[in-house]
């Protein structure tokens, strides 16, 4: 055999080798995913079978007809927290998406005092545990009257957002010329008209992806929003999986049901978004 | 079109000051070039005359406009940037009408006008593309192309070729040139490359460290250098620059050697002066190797050894020791040499230029 054909040999033994070790990794990374989905179609026995029954030996959609079908027989009100999820994590990305347009591109196109100090406070705050607020903020809601309301969450959420937001879009910014938005001045737009008609459409692959992780924080918590939410006003769908825990039972089967209903709409909007989330947008614009 | 008129125009950074009040006329339809090492304020100066810098001092008139305070956009100017500054988002007829477009123009108008400024740059193959599909050369001619659209008053370039090779900068320089003939507006052109200023402008205002050196055509910058920073500045290679001590008649050099001193200074130096003496390698050649300047009286020959040649084709730069330096010459219809061979050399003394060591200013009055 001679080298050429060896070499050959082994570039494809290797590619072999890659292709299964990707898969192997794949594997372990949508374990989890599927397990919550097949445990959603089984019954409770089965989940509970030791050693783990691998395949399933049979498959219902008991669950989630059961979780639709209302309280008192074994319904959950998953439409009202559906409704509180939706309502409390878009608005609040919304919000943190344009406080973070705002604070990212003052971050990175103007030169002011204490930029560096404040830049850093804002990263600070990320360093505390969500967790470790939630008592502080129980009392200070409280207070205000706005617990187990939509407002209170969506400040919480908007809050813990923000500094990520300005940190995501601040990168984005920097990375689209300032010569861009000079030219357009000087073809006629005033700042605002150069910002939306250049920096923010080459920008908006950072938007886009400070909006998903936004939504996603606020979509899943859990921990701050067992302490501020009560009630069908504002219970999120993480909470309202405790809907399925009693005093010495836990509801595998219907739980694994709501997480499966709670991951199909974050699933498709990151599905939607991740296509706008093209990088390299940028290139061509300057030199040669 | 439009006169630009500077007066004692000031930037400063805090208490940098970069610009140092200068004063500049530029005539209707005149083509200037902005020239000087980095740092020197052109490329600021271009940039308050846009409206992208405010200024801290001073006036800017743009067609009998006081535009001092005036945003961009309201200025009639348009630029072409060093980096094209395309918008990578838009093909490039969007990048041509994107101007028209925030001016409210009419369809119609928008795709005539497009139209012709991609004719006169041969866009037309190019128009449905995107920057990021487009050459250097290219996007540069997009560029230039996305100035003249808006029909201003005055075109601004900051350094538009210093991102392209050698030989496409030459060539976008001829297109340049061909461009303001065509267009006939008044063009300031800021550039560190002494040779394109020197081919597109009718002026060139040479800059150092935020003062105006020296405003002049190409032939009076060149043949008549105001200082000795501009001698040094313009001209490839660059002029011999030597100190040298007026005793008696001579130059008298720090190595001991000596030049006769030329005619035209001898009323202005006078003994014991401390003067910088300058001569251009094309005044400084192998004896019968030199382009003859009618001042034979003042050829001065002395017999060099060479150091080492630069063979060019046409002409050969020979490098040859005086006053224990190399001091450069331009050998014409060139015959080979090497180095060490000692080879009679002229000084054309009616050509040399004086400055004063202590000022830099030239002695010529």
């Amino acid at each position: 055999m001679d080298e050429n054909a060896s070499a050959r040999l082994m570039r494809r033994a290797l590619t072999g080798a890659h292709r299964v070790g990707l898969f192997l990794a794949m594997l372990v990374i949508c374990l989890p995913g599927i397990w919550i989905v097949l445990s959603s179609l089984r019954p409770t026995v089965e989940i509970m079978a030791k050693p783990p029954v691998w395949i399933p030996q049979q498959l219902s959609f008991d669950a989630y007809i059961a979780m639709f079908s209302g309280i008192g027989k074994g319904g959950i009100p998953v439409l009202d927290y559906f409704r509180n999820s939706l309502i409390i994590s878009v608005t609040s990305t919304v919000i943190a998406v344009a406080i973070g347009m705002a604070g990212g591109y003052a971050f990175a196109r103007y030169r002011f005092r204490g930029k560096s100090g404040m830049f850093l406070g804002l990263m600070l705050t990320r360093t505390v545990p969500g967790i470790a607020l939630s008592l502080p903020l129980f009392f200070l809601y409280v207070r205000l009257g706005i617990i187990d309301t939509h407002i209170g969450m969506i400040l919480a959420y908007v809050a813990l957002n923000v500094p990520f937001t300005i940190w995501l879009i601040d990168g984005f910014f920097r990375q689209v010329p300032k010569d861009l938005a000079e030219a357009a001045q000087i073809d006629g737009c005033t700042r605002w008209q150069a910002f939306w008609q250049v920096e923010f459409p080459l920008a908006r692959p950072g938007i886009a992806s400070a909006a998903i992780f936004a939504f996603l924080t606020c979509w899943n918590e859990f921990a701050l929003a067992s302490q501020l939410t009560r009630s069908v006003n504002s219970k999120t769908l993480p909470v309202g999986l405790l809907d399925y825990t009693a005093e010495f039972t836990i509801d595998w089967r219907g739980m694994c049901a709501l997480t499966v209903v709670m991951i199909i709409p974050a699933l498709t909007l990151t599905y939607i978004v991740q296509k706008h989330l093209v990088g390299g947008l940028t290139s061509g614009a300057v030199k040669g | 079109m439009a006169t630009v008129s500077l007066k004692q125009l000031t930037k400063r950074y805090g208490n940098m000051e970069i610009v140092h009040g200068i004063d500049l006329e530029i005539a209707d339809r005149e083509f200037i070039a902005l020239v000087g090492p980095s740092g020197c304020g052109k490329s600021t100066t271009l940039r308050m005359i846009a409206g992208l810098e405010d200024i801290s001092g001073g006036m800017i008139d743009i067609g009998g406009r006081m535009v001092n305070d005036l945003p961009p956009r309201s200025r009639n100017i348009s630029m072409v940037f060093q980096s094209y500054a395309l918008y990578p988002h838009m093909t490039v007829r969007e990048n041509l009408g994107f101007s028209l477009k925030i001016a409210g123009a009419a369809k119609d108008d928008m795709d005539r006008r497009v139209a012709e400024a991609s004719a006169i740059l041969g866009l037309d193959e190019l128009l449905e593309r995107r920057p990021s599909q487009l050459s250097g050369g290219q996007r540069q001619r997009v560029a230039m192309g996305r100035a003249i659209v808006r029909d201003p008053d005055v075109f601004l370039f900051d350094e538009p070729l210093s991102n392209l090779d050698a030989k496409l900068r030459t060539q976008m320089r001829t297109e340049i040139k061909k461009l303001h003939a065509k267009v006939k507006s008044t063009v300031i052109y800021v550039t560190h490359d002494q040779v394109e200023a020197m081919t597109l402008a009718d002026r060139i205002v040479i800059m150092r460290s935020g003062h105006i050196e020296q405003v002049g055509t190409p032939g009076e910058v060149f043949s008549r250098p105001a200082t000795r920073f501009v001698a040094g500045f313009i001209g490839s290679p660059p002029m011999n620059l030597h100190e040298a001590t007026v005793s008696d008649g001579s130059l008298v050099f720090s190595g001991g050697d000596s030049l006769p001193l030329p005619g035209q200074f001898k009323s202005k130096a006078a003994a014991g002066d401390k003067v910088v003496s300058g001569i251009r390698p094309d005044d400084f050649y192998p004896t019968g190797h030199g382009l003859s300047s009618g001042g034979e009286a003042e050829v001065h020959r002395v017999e060099l050894p060479v150091s080492i040649t630069e063979p060019l084709g046409n002409e050969t730069l020979v490098f040859a020791e005086f006053n224990g330096t190399d001091w450069v010459s331009r050998m014409l219809n060139p015959k080979p040499l090497k180095a060490g061979d000692r080879i009679g050399m002229s000084f054309d003394l009616s050509r040399a230029h004086l400055f004063s060591a202590e000022t830099g200013k030239s002695l010529r009055s």
